[in-house]
């Protein structure tokens, strides 16, 4: 990728307005879609995605079931007007795979162990996309996963890194996804301290590399405070309340 | 949709038993220690008709791969650049556990792994492969075949596609009166680096390269990172388990150093230095 422009001004903003280690402004909330067994609804920058779960519950087909474990499935899946132009609804390469990473994301924080010849199923829907979907897909599912009762081993949150201008930036945008020289998409168990997502495509060298992993943990770490915060929301009702309550 | 699942390759209790045994002694059951591939052979031009093949074997496992170059439109936003595509395929005679039919999400992400590792180095410099801005632009095809699977497809099937790539002479095409005519001339393919990736398993709390098919079947995780001249430039973490950071910045470390031999043993072979 041969950058034509520059993306980060003279006083270190990025197109956005952002400075090199700041994430951009995400809300999620808990419980949005009221059938699904756990849900949730995350705004990560432009971003727009809807993230439910159903089960544990019955398999089907029935030979998918496993004598001692849960079956976990999933999505993900972009709509048609998500993005620029408009897109396929059927199931493209770039979807496999990236339901596939996800799944492997999820899977670490999950004691399917607990649950038998279940399955769990995991639907995420890009409503709207902008870079970094993979990452907040991932979120939302989490706090899905955890709305929905799953026993869990840590929540998992993800977020990007990458390069831009030759500087190594926090969760890149669309823009800077398409135009700049590096992305690295990363799933952090912040409590069990554990990566169970990376990805990279673009150039580093060896301590940008470096660099770039610990920026984009970093930035799974505030992701996580976000993830917590909205599930005492929902759980606790409002969060200063709460801290009184404890401290009392 | 994606779903977890079991190995199709039982390995015993007992061997696994042996297997753990041995990883705490520092080896693994074939012998190798924990940084050392499997022989590594690579014959160039095995098939005529193509622009370019390679056939690699990695220990058991055997890729085969070809390039076709044809013309055609550029992809859409990259009117200025010639297009590469990268697909493979795992045959029905790789192994008892494949069947013919449409590529299941393994083979899929497998395709798009290894064509992300050429990509992204950008290996060929798909500048120079414009006949007509906007309209009319080289496309080159690398398909791979693997004929029989021992693990570690992502780094055979990878070196597979490099080989070949470089070995590949190009039809050196022309535009006479809007047509593409191909002169009967040869150029060679515009090469700007080797990309070259190292695939490593964590078993337990130890991290391997090249896992064999056995390997595969009890790992937790797998990383399969790709170096070019100058540092990495792609990166795919798959299976179930995770990683420590330190895990990671090791396995980086020692894929730049494996890379740098077999990416050493790939110019020599080819007569390409960079």
């Amino acid at each position: 990728m041969t950058q034509t422009r520059n993306l980060i001004d003279e006083n270190g903003k990025r197109t956005d307005g952002r400075t090199v280690d700041e994430l951009r402004t995400i809300k999620i909330t808990v419980g949005r879609v009221k059938n699904a067994d756990g849900s949730a609804f995350i705004e990560f920058g432009k971003n727009k995605i809807v993230a439910a779960v159903y089960g544990p519950r019955e398999v089907h087909p029935k030979h998918m079931a496993q004598p001692d474990r849960c079956v976990l499935r999933c999505r993900y899946h972009m709509s048609p007007f998500s993005t620029d132009t408009r897109k396929n609804p059927a199931p493209s390469r770039r979807e496999v795979e990236i339901s596939k990473v996800m799944r492997e994301a999820l899977e670490p924080a999950l004691m399917l162990e607990d649950y038998p010849r279940a399955a769990i199923d995991v639907f995420v829907e890009v409503l709207q996309s902008d870079g970094g979907s993979r990452c907040a897909g991932i979120t939302a599912a989490a706090v899905a996963l955890a709305d929905a009762g799953i026993n869990m081993r840590d929540l998992v949150a993800a977020c990007a890194a990458g390069k831009v201008d030759d500087k190594i930036v926090l969760d890149i945008n669309d823009t800077e996804d398409k135009e700049g020289g590096a992305d690295m998409p990363v799933a952090y168990m912040p409590r069990l301290e554990q990566v169970t997502l990376l990805q990279l495509d673009g150039k580093l060298t060896p301590d940008q590399f470096n660099e770039c992993i610990d920026k984009a943990i970093g930035g799974c770490k505030m992701v996580y405070e976000i993830q917590k915060q909205a599930l005492m929301q929902k759980y606790f009702g409002n969060e200063t309340e709460l801290k009184e309550e404890i401290q009392q | 949709m994606s779903a977890s699942k079991r190995s199709t390759i039982i390995v015993e209790h007992l061997r696994k038993q042996q297997m753990w045994d041995a990883l705490a002694r520092g080896k693994r059951l074939d012998g190798r220690d924990f940084n050392e591939q499997r022989p590594l052979e690579i014959e160039l031009d095995v098939i005529k008709k193509a622009n370019g093949s390679a056939r690699v074997k990695l220990g058991d496992s055997e890729v085969v791969a070809g390039v076709k170059v044809e013309t055609g439109e550029p992809f859409e936003g990259l009117e200025n650049k010639g297009a590469l595509i990268v697909s493979a395929e795992v045959l029905p005679t790789a192994s008892p556990h494949v069947e013919p039919g449409p590529p299941d999400e393994d083979v899929v992400e497998l395709a798009r792994v290894v064509d992300r590792g050429v990509r992204e180095s950008e290996m060929i410099d798909l500048d120079q492969l414009v006949l007509v801005p906007g309209k009319t632009v080289y496309i080159i095809f690398v398909d791979c075949s693997v004929v029989n699977a021992d693990g570690n497809l992502f780094d055979a099937t990878s070196y597979a596609v490099v080989a070949s790539l470089l070995s590949a002479k190009l039809p050196v095409f022309e535009m006479q009166d809007d047509k593409v005519v191909d002169t009967g001339n040869m150029q060679p393919m515009p090469i700007t680096t080797v990309p070259v990736s190292i695939t490593a398993a964590r078993i337990g709390d130890y991290v391997l390269i090249d896992p064999n098919s056995e390997e595969e079947a009890c790992m937790d995780a797998r990383i399969t990172i790709t170096t070019a001249d100058e540092g990495f430039c792609a990166i795919q973490k798959g299976f179930t388990g995770s990683f420590t950071v330190d895990q990671i910045k090791k396995a980086a470390e020692t894929a730049r150093i494996k890379g740098e031999a077999v990416r050493a043993r790939l110019k020599e072979l080819t007569g390409k230095n960079g």
